[in-house]
């Protein structure tokens, strides 16, 4: 398998299907001639003309609606926000109309749409262009929310969220774009991973770390690190949150009775509490340390380099946590 | 309190409603069942057998009847919480509409929706939404669509005065105006956004005149004539068609009832309300069909039969089962 970034994955997702089904289309700002702001739909407007790469204004409500129109009356449109901070002012037609035309309709309409772009902290660009906003949508019955760590799950997951009957909210880790793994061309046939499956990152017995995007780079550091000191830890992630893969996830938890979770949101109401609820209800009994969730600290994010490392999850701080779980002492 | 002086915006002109027994007939007829299916809606809200937000149209029936009738089956309609008049001119019936209503299984959406939220995909209305101008982008989606694939269908897009401050709408007609979508937006005027009057909540008060900044056609009328309303939307449709391009237009009307069922419309003179109900679109259709000679016992006989078809609806919302399924319709397997 050739050895791809996550940006290129995306952007091979997106041709793939786009050569396989006339009705996929994508819009979005700069999507077209300037090939995308971080460049992952580049080259599609070459490929497949203004009619299916559509350049739109700055109006995310007023194009995310129109995706949700198109994909009604049976198109599938990719809908990318240059990131998911913008989503903010389209959140009305994701959660008031994509995810419940399909129940108002009472099952009539159904609205196959991807809205995908960057989210999660990014570098140096201030508290409203660095956040990570999953836990809003993971909040959201009639939609399912996807957030890829590697380029092998970012390709398979979007070819399958845009083969979905259902709106699927992609969000893609802003710092990930360079990574690199092995990643399946046209040539192995199709990469479909399905929505709702988590993955074992890496295997472990005596700590379960969960992890999701840009985390799970971090857990495996950190993993990295706690081995040198005879710590195994598993790192699993659960790649998409809705639905929430809940049995692989408590199968790992069981094994090593000991959970961590980390999620670089904010922690009051983070995804990883709901995470955190589900492991306790499902694995109480092979529990052996509380829960332990880390997560960013509840501040907007600062500019200054050195603050913003500090607010995020480091290494040392799943380190940490795992040391807690297993009564270690620092 | 202050009012706004009620006034024509443009003179009468009974050269533009030309028309025959044959075209109005069914028009008129559309007009009284909706009208007679919002009375019943009212009756049955104050009996407690329907809840929620109900939001009648009467005294504009001719605004949803007059423009539906402009369209071909293969069109889209996409309205507001205020939609059973556009349902049922598409061709909801009235039994759906009224079992919806009424919580029922057997209702449009199954009795998931409400009132607010009627759907039908076989006559391609595409919903009634609740959330103020929020639909408009969804309609210039459809419209999208309908470029795309070159299917040559129209999307007629309903929403009233109060939705042209809010972001949805200036969105959806920046994007439907800037790629040319064949869409006709149609904004009811009935001159209050819920209890708050034109002149404190819109700078300037022809709403037509936003077509301006987007590049597209505009047209402004009185709604009291299901014909005209018919003619010109037609035109705005035609041009959809043939060009593809977007219109705006402001159709200026009236609602004799409160915002919703608990709005007694204290915000209004009574003087005021009854000078429009003068201008009763019903009355005027059905005084029309007398002057083209349809006789007393034609039109008694035309409303006969309605009545029996709404009071046939509202026995079959009574008596349908109560709603029973809501999971399946969460995520589409």
């Amino acid at each position: 398998m050739p050895v791809i970034s996550y940006r290129e994955a995306l952007n091979q997702a997106m041709r793939e299907e786009m050569e396989r089904d006339a009705d996929v289309f994508i819009m979005g700002e700069e999507v077209g001639h300037y090939n995308g702001a971080y460049k992952v739909t580049q080259g599609l407007l070459q490929r497949f003309s203004e009619r299916r790469v559509v350049d739109a204004p700055i109006a995310e409500m007023g194009f995310a609606g129109i995706g949700v129109g198109a994909a009604m009356v049976g198109l599938r449109p990719i809908i990318e926000f240059m990131t998911f901070n913008f989503s903010l002012v389209a959140i009305d037609q994701i959660v008031n109309n994509a995810a419940k035309i399909y129940q108002m309709s009472g099952g009539q309409f159904n609205v196959p749409i991807v809205f995908r772009g960057p989210g999660g902290p990014a570098v140096q660009v201030g508290s409203q262009h660095s956040q990570s906003l999953e836990t809003y949508y993971a909040h959201v019955p009639g939609l399912k929310v996807v957030m890829p760590s590697t380029a092998y799950d970012a390709k398979g997951l979007l070819k399958t969220s845009i083969r979905d009957d259902n709106p699927v909210v992609f969000i893609e880790g802003e710092t990930l774009y360079n990574t690199t793994w092995d990643v399946p061309d046209a040539t192995d046939g199709d990469h479909l991973i399905p929505i709702g499956l988590a993955d074992v990152k890496r295997d472990g017995k005596d700590v379960t770390l969960i992890a999701w995007s840009k985390m799970v780079w971090t857990c495996l550091e950190a993993a990295k690190a706690l081995a040198e000191e005879g710590i195994e830890c598993e790192v699993v992630d659960p790649r998409t949150l809705r639905p929430l893969d809940v049995d692989t996830l408590a199968e790992s938890v069981r094994k090593t009775g000991r959970c961590v979770i980390v999620e670089v949101g904010w922690p009051v109401a983070g995804y990883g509490a709901e995470v955190a609820y589900q492991m306790q209800k499902h694995c109480m009994d092979s529990l052996d340390a509380p829960i332990e969730r880390v997560t960013s600290d509840d501040v907007p994010m600062p500019y200054a380099k050195n603050l913003e490392d500090e607010v995020q999850p480091q290494v040392k701080d799943v380190v940490a946590a795992v040391h807690r779980v297993l009564y270690l002492t620092e | 309190m202050s009012t706004p002086e009620t006034k024509r915006i443009e003179p009468e002109d009974s050269s533009i409603s030309e028309t025959t027994v044959e075209e109005l007939r069914p028009l008129y007829r559309q007009m009284l069942a909706i009208r007679r299916m919002e009375e019943a809606s009212a009756k049955a809200y104050s009996q407690g057998k329907i809840g929620g937000f109900l939001h009648l149209i009467i005294g504009q029936e001719a605004v949803c009847v007059g423009a539906v009738a402009a369209l071909e089956p293969k069109d889209y309609v996409v309205a507001t919480y205020r939609e059973h008049g556009h349902a049922y001119a598409k061709g909801v019936t009235s039994r759906a509409i009224l079992a919806e209503l009424h919580g029922k299984k057997t209702g449009c959406v199954k009795g998931l929706g409400g009132s607010m939220h009627i759907f039908d995909k076989k006559t391609n209305f595409l919903g009634g939404y609740g959330i103020v101008g929020g639909h408009v982008p969804i309609a210039a989606g459809a419209a999208f669509a309908s470029k795309y694939r070159g299917d040559g269908a129209v999307t007629l897009c309903f929403f009233g005065e109060g939705a042209s401050t809010i972001g949805g709408f200036a969105e959806g007609l920046a994007l439907a105006g800037l790629w040319k979508l064949p869409v006709v937006f149609i904004c009811e005027n009935n001159q209050y956004s819920m209890g708050t009057p034109l002149y404190r909540s819109l700078a300037v008060e022809d709403v037509s005149m936003r077509a301006l900044a987007h590049g597209m056609a505009r047209d402004r009328f009185d709604g009291d004539d299901v014909i005209k309303v018919k003619r010109r939307i037609a035109e705005a449709v035609e041009r959809a068609r043939a060009t593809g391009e977007p219109t705006l237009v402001e159709v200026v009307t009236y609602r004799f009832r409160g915002h919703s069922m608990s709005d007694p419309g204290l915000y209004r003179t009574k003087d005021e309300v009854e000078e429009w109900k003068r201008r009763d679109p019903l009355n005027r259709s059905r005084a029309r069909l007398t002057e083209l000679g349809m006789n007393e016992d034609e039109l008694t006989t035309l409303e006969d039969d309605v009545k029996a078809e709404i009071e046939d609806a509202v026995k079959f919302a009574e008596e349908s089962p109560p709603a029973d399924a809501y999971l399946p319709y969460v995520v589409k397997e």
